[in-house]
């Protein structure tokens, strides 16, 4: 395994679906490429910072219309 | 943050969905309340994978809950009552989209809603916190360039988390398919983060 392979494998090897002959080559050139195993360690480390991205919320006045709707919605199902 | 957010770590019972579907035929609008402030963040950033504005991407959330209260009637619990809101919100998303795209260029788009500017980000919450300010704008920069079918990949497995099985379900995708796509929207962040500190001769 070179080292472009590895890097296009990563994604496969962290959902574990990399193939039985297939992880154990991954492994083993993580073990002799410094290069790469620098490489995977940026990679999951972009992988955590995305998942600590900030997220924004609905607007108080779309919340409270939606809140509205469903309380209309439900009122006229149950006349 | 405003009140009544529920973050999702703090969710430990999250109620089942025959709990919840029942609660929403039945008109009880503290569990609509619930799903509202659970699921709608992760709406907002899906939606904004389809459409050019923060606004855009808001209306599409509001039409994909309008769709929800009026169809929840019919929901048969094939899917999880989660991936079905989404998918709803993935085919309102992507209409819109391209609704977008055959009428306005997306420079001018800004104001196109007086109410439009509600701030893009919350800031103070303790995701927020953890994450090196310089480092959250090269990452929301990278992704707001990626393409939709990229964007809306690595939105859901990686700044929402689901798993893969889920993540195909909603988008419609194969799991090889996914799997490409995800890894190259990963690529192309890690790229540009890397190009950031090259060009800086930092980490």
């Amino acid at each position: 395994m070179n080292c472009d392979e590895f890097a296009e494998l990563v994604t496969a090897f962290l959902d574990d679906a990399l193939d039985s002959s297939s992880r154990p080559l991954f492994l083993d050139h993580m073990a002799v490429c410094g290069g790469c195993a620098g490489y995977y360690g940026r990679f999951t480390a972009t992988i955590t910072a995305l998942g600590e991205l900030p997220a924004p919320g609905l607007s108080p006045q779309t919340r409270s219309r939606l809140l509205t709707a469903f309380r209309e919605t439900s009122a006229e199902n149950s006349e | 943050m405003s009140e009544g957010v529920v973050r999702l770590g703090e969710v430990t019972d999250f109620p089942p969905d025959p709990v919840i579907v029942a609660g929403l035929r039945s008109g009880d609008e503290a569990v609509f309340a619930l799903l509202l402030d659970e699921w709608s963040r992760g709406m907002l950033r899906l939606a904004r994978s389809y459409v050019s504005t923060a606004a855009s991407a808001e209306e599409v959330v509001q039409d994909t809950w309008l769709a929800v209260i009026r169809a929840v009637g019919a929901f048969e619990g094939r899917s999880s009552l989660r991936t079905w809101v989404y998918r709803i919100l993935v085919n309102t998303a992507r209409r819109r989209g391209e609704r977008e795209s055959r009428t306005i260029p997306v420079s001018s788009v800004g104001g196109e809603r007086p109410d439009g500017d509600r701030p893009e980000r919350a800031e103070g919450g303790p995701e927020g916190a953890a994450l090196a300010g310089e480092v959250r704008e090269l990452i929301e920069q990278a992704v707001g360039t990626l393409p939709s079918r990229q964007r809306a990949v690595i939105t859901l497995r990686d700044m929402e988390g689901y798993g893969s099985d889920e993540v195909c379900e909603i988008l419609s995708i194969s799991p090889a398919n996914q799997r490409v796509l995800l890894h190259r929207a990963r690529a192309a962040v890690r790229d540009h983060l890397a190009a950031y500190y090259d060009g800086k001769g930092g980490p």
